[in-house]
Formats: C-alpha cells, sequence, structure tokens
C-alpha cells in the first residue's frame, strides 16, 4: 500500500516538476519539450494497443496527420477546443474502419493495411485539395503559444499513461493479455476478441490524432507531406519497442533518449539518419526484442540468483 | 481509348504480377513477411538506370546483372538477417512479427542509402520509346516488351516450380513446412532459395518498371503495398493467383486513372484490397489462412 502511495506520490511530482519546465527553460527547451512529449505520448499510445495485442500498427503517422490536417483545414471558422473534438472524431472513424475490416482477421492483415494507410491518405488529401479546393498546403494561425501546446502535450501525455496504467489493471487489459498470448484460449474463454481490439485500436488511435492536432500550430504552415511524413510512425515504433512495449513505463523510457538521438543526427546528419536510425532499429529488433526493460529485469534475476548459488560455495 | 486502356492495364497488370509472385515467394514459403520488398525493387530500377545512362547497357541485357545481384542480395540478406530470426521464432506468428519489424528497419536503411545515392527526385531514362501500332491503338514499345518480359519471367517461374524436383520441394514447403523435412526437405535451405528467388524477381520488376515508368527513392512502399494486396487477393503461395490478381489490380488501376482520374489509383487499390478482406479474406483462389 505505502509503495503504491509512494508511485502516485512520485507521479504527480514529476508531473508538477515537468509543468513548471517552461517557467524557466528557453524557448529551445521548450521546443525540445514539445516534440517529447509528443513522442512519450505517440509511444505510449501505441503501445498501448500493439503492446499487449502483439499487432504491429504501422499507421501512427496516418492519424498523427489526420489530426494535424483536420486542425490545418478548420482552424478559421472554429474554436480551438472543437476543433480537437473534431479532430478526435476524425480519428475515431478511420480508426473504426480499419479496425472492422481488420481486425477480426489474422494479424498480418492489420499490418498490411496500416502500412500503406498513411500513403493513401496523403493521396487522398492531395488529389482532394488539388481537384476540389485547389489549394496544395495551408496556413495555420491560431492564438496559441508554445507554451500553451506544451501543457496540453503534457495533459495529454499524462491521460495516455493513466489510460494505459488503469488498463492494465482492469478487465479488458487481461483480456487484451490473453489475446496476445493466445487468441484461441482468449476466444474459449468467453472474450470478444474483435470487439476488445477494436476498442483498444480506437482509443490508441484517438490519442495519437490529438498529439498531432495540439502540435499542429507549431508548423505554422502544413501540406499533406509534412504532415504525412512516415519517419513519425518509424520513430514511435523504435522507440515503444527499445523500451519495451508491454510495460508501462517502457515507451516512456524508449522515447527519451531516441528522440534525444533522433535530434542530434538529424542536426548533424540530416542526410544519413534515416540509415542511422534503421541500422538502430535492426539492432534493437535483434539485441533487445522485448525491451530495455524485460532485459534488465531478467539479468538482473539471474545475477542475483547466480549470486545466491556462489555463496554457499564461498561459505565451504 | 477502351482498347488502348485495356493494354495498357495488362501491361501494369503484368508487371504487378510479376513482382507480386516474388513477394508471394517470399511470404508463402520462406514465411518472411519483407516490408523492405518495394524498396529492392527500386533499387533494381536505379541500378538498370545507372547502367543505361552511365554504361549505355540497355536494360534487357540489364536483367543479366540486376537478377543475379537481386538473387545474391536476397541470399545475403536472409542469411545474415532472417536465420537468427528463424531460429528464435516460437511459432509463426512470432516470426511473422519479428520478420515485419526487422524488415521495417530495413525499409529505411535502402531508402536513406537511394536518398543520399540519387536524392529526391523523379527519375527515368528514354529506351524504345517508339510507337508500336496493335489493335488499332499506338502503344510504346518499352510498354510491349514489358509485358513480355513479364510474361516470360512469370511463365519460366511457373515451370520451374510446377516440372522440376526442385519447385516441387520448394511448394512443399509452402503447404506444410513441418512435414517437408519428412520427405528428405532440408527447409532451411528451401526457405533461403525462395528468399533469394523472390528478391531476384523483385530486381527483374524493378528494371522492368524502369523501363516505362518514372520513379523515386520513395516510392518503394508503394510497391510493397501493391504487391502485398495482390499476393493477398491471389492467395498467400499462390502463383497463379498471384499472376491474375496483379492483371486485375492493374486492369482497375488503368480503368481508374482513365475514366476517374489519376489521383485516385491508390484509392482504387486499397478500395479493393478491403473488399477482398471482407469478403474474401482468403483471397480469389486460397482457402482461409490462419
Amino acid at each position: 500500500m505505502s509503495r503504491a502511495l509512494l508511485s502516485v506520490f512520485v507521479f504527480a511530482l514529476v508531473v508538477a516538476v515537468l509543468a513548471y519546465v517552461p517557467f524557466i527553460a528557453g524557448s529551445y527547451g521548450i521546443t525540445l519539450g514539445i516534440g517529447m512529449l509528443g513522442y512519450v505520448t505517440l509511444a505510449t499510445a501505441w503501445a498501448l494497443f500493439s503492446g499487449p495485442t502483439r499487432y504491429v500498427s504501422l499507421a501512427t503517422v496516418a492519424f498523427f496527420g489526420i489530426g494535424a490536417y483536420t486542425v490545418a483545414v478548420f482552424s478559421e471558422n472554429m474554436a480551438y477546443p472543437l476543433l480537437l473534438a473534431v479532430a478526435g472524431a476524425i480519428g475515431l472513424a478511420v480508426a473504426l474502419v480499419v479496425g472492422l475490416a481488420t481486425l477480426r482477421l489474422a494479424g498480418v492483415y492489420f499490418v498490411i493495411f496500416t502500412f500503406g494507410l498513411a500513403e493513401l491518405i496523403r493521396q487522398l488529401v492531395t488529389w482532394y485539395e488539388v481537384n476540389v479546393t485547389g489549394t496544395l498546403g495551408r496556413y495555420i494561425f491560431l492564438p496559441v503559444t508554445p507554451e500553451g501546446i506544451y501543457w496540453q502535450l503534457l495533459a495529454l501525455a499524462t491521460t495516455a499513461f493513466l489510460i494505459s496504467w488503469g488498463i492494465g489493471r482492469s478487465r479488458i487489459g487481461l483480456a487484451l493479455k490473453v489475446i496476445g498470448d493466445d487468441e484461441v484460449v482468449a476466444s474459449h474463454c468467453g472474450i470478444d476478441i474483435a470487439r476488445v481490439k477494436l476498442a483498444l485500436f480506437a482509443v490508441s488511435a484517438v490519442l495519437i490524432t490529438l498529439v498531432g492536432a495540439i502540435q499542429a500550430p507549431r508548423w505554422t504552415y502544413v501540406e499533406p507531406t509534412i504532415a504525412f511524413n512516415p519517419t513519425v510512425s518509424f520513430l514511435t515504433l523504435i522507440m515503444a519497442l527499445l523500451g519495451g512495449a508491454n510495460r508501462l513505463t517502457g515507451p516512456l523510457l524508449g522515447a527519451v533518449p531516441l528522440f534525444m538521438l533522433f535530434e542530434w543526427l538529424s542536426a548533424n546528419f540530416p542526410n544519413h539518419y534515416s540509415i542511422i536510425l534503421g541500422l538502430v532499429f535492426i539492432a534493437i529488433v535483434f539485441v533487445l526484442p522485448r525491451g530495455v526493460l524485460a532485459f534488465v529485469e531478467e539479468n538482473w534475476r539471474r545475477w542475483r540468483k547466480s549470486g545466491v548459488k556462489n555463496l554457499p560455495a564461498v561459505a565451504e | 481509348m477502351l482498347v488502348a486502356a485495356l493494354l495498357s492495364g495488362l501491361v501494369l497488370g503484368g508487371t504487378y504480377a510479376l513482382v507480386a509472385m516474388g513477394l508471394t515467394l517470399q511470404y508463402g514459403i520462406a514465411r518472411i513477411m519483407n516490408l523492405a520488398y518495394g524498396e529492392m525493387i527500386i533499387s533494381a530500377a536505379f541500378l538498370a538506370y545507372v547502367m543505361f545512362s552511365t554504361l549505355g547497357l540497355n536494360p534487357v541485357a540489364g536483367l543479366l546483372i540486376a537478377v543475379p545481384a537481386g538473387f545474391a542480395l536476397g541470399y545475403v540478406i536472409y542469411g545474415a538477417m532472417m536465420t537468427p530470426l528463424v531460429a528464435r521464432a516460437r511459432d509463426k506468428a512470432s516470426l511473422e512479427i519479428d520478420s515485419i519489424l526487422a524488415t521495417f528497419g530495413l525499409l529505411f536503411v535502402f531508402q536513406g542509402v537511394m536518398l543520399v545515392t540519387f536524392g529526391a527526385n523523379f527519375t527515368s531514362y528514354s529506351y524504345l520509346n517508339d510507337p508500336v501500332t496493335i489493335f488499332g491503338t499506338t502503344l510504346a514499345a518499352n510498354r510491349v516488351l514489358a509485358l513480355i518480359l513479364a510474361v516470360v519471367f512469370g511463365g519460366g517461374l511457373y515451370l520451374l516450380l510446377t516440372r522440376t524436383l526442385w519447385g516441387t520441394a520448394l511448394r512443399a514447403v509452402a503447404v506444410n513446412p513441418g512435414a517437408a523435412p519428412l520427405v528428405g526437405i532440408d527447409v532451411n535451405r528451401a526457405a533461403r532459395l525462395a528468399f533469394a528467388l523472390g528478391s531476384g524477381l523483385a530486381a527483374a520488376g524493378g528494371v522492368v518498371i524502369s523501363m516505362y515508368q518514372t520513379f523515386t527513392a520513395t516510392s518503394g512502399v508503394v510497391f510493397t503495398m501493391k504487391a502485398l494486396i495482390v499476393v493477398i487477393m491471389g492467395g498467400v503461395g499462390n502463383l497463379i493467383g498471384a499472376l491474375s490478381a496483379g492483371l486485375i489490380l492493374g486492369l482497375v488501376e488503368t480503368f481508374v486513372a482513365t475514366y476517374v482520374d489519376p489521383g485516385l489509383t491508390l484509392a482504387a487499390t486499397y478500395a479493393i484490397f478491403l473488399s477482398v478482406l471482407l469478403w474474401r479474406p482468403a483471397g480469389l483462389f486460397g482457402r482461409l489462412m490462419r
């Protein structure tokens, strides 16, 4: 009990400290914080669905882009909170269509569908803009300060984290774990597999859409190639996997160092960063297939076990 | 106009079928879901472009270099990257996830290398761009050649797989990898060969595509996507299925581009994919895959 209380206290303290950061950090610090919080939320939301079910979603940027582009399209004729709600609703609708079509089938169909989804939506938006509205590229003028974006993202990250924590402790979380381990067993236990997967995918997609919607004002100018940049999907996936998609704090632990690495790489090797990130990613898949956290835990246990085993030998 | 659309649809469909046959070999026999497949295609397209523009080598002769190179690349990639994944996989599903992740990383490595070397511009070259009249419509000679090459490669592969002992062994692995060792088939070797063969076909597809289409370093994703859709439509591991599904996709795309709007071809592809998923998830000709 006291341990649970302690972790709640630590969590609240971390959030409070992070909320205070804009008052002391400069504008570069806030920019960095916005990017980092964005990716922490993306990775946490991604792992919310893909971690337990092991359905690899490659469509992160499809939802992220939907959020960003919705804000760009409606920014002139809607109030800001309504803007976020509309973006979230569109993300939800797309997630339901994708989920209903693919989640009843084997996981690989879902992966394939999400693999091309961002490209599909990008081309559709481009087609619509060129043929119907006649403008490719939009400006976003919203009275949102960088600090405001930072705090909104912090709130969203906190929400994602709490949802992830809550689901881990609920019936639906347990159902998800069974589905991830063995779908046949899950359906025999009376779990409505398709519905659980669909619900989780929808929650995760809405969170991702909101990240895009909140970050959109940072860009000022948005066009489909900017909003639907595949690097976002790729980075989110690596971050969640590095930390461990099955752990609550895994995506967080993966997102922070990889975001710093990405910032450094794109500043110093702007042309080569996708090669380096690709190699890093392959290395993670080979060396740490279940993430840093699981790796550390296993080795810690093995180390302690061997320590215990050695003790009697020393005594003799 | 109808005949013209039909003919260019067949050309496009033949290319899709050619590419999809390689992917169906990799996924159906080697059980590797290769998301970097389109990047292999585009690499071969760039190779053909470089050989044509610097050495003056025509693409048909270029095939003699590109296809063995693709085969060798596939052989090396399977040996270096996939063998450890196959060894540690507990079941088919975990191999699928691992191979998806590893090849997704590979996609960005390939794409990055191509972007650094060739830039992000649209690339094309002019080879056999002379008009040929067939059934009263004119078609560029390179397109006719592309269709002929697709037929030759597809037919050759079909005969190889159905008429030789070696091909029969590969098909046996596709049907039942657990029982294949019982009749003396080395599954790992068969998988490696199938993967390499698939990469060779990707290279052939890339050279064929470069003859009549413009391409960029980042257009691999779309080719992977289309090849995957054709593979699913035709049924995983089914060559004839891939062939007919490829032709259907090519025809539909060309008709949409001709009569509706060229910007909506990918949407049409996705609409086909969606309807296949909803009504025939096992493919038009296949049994349900689990």
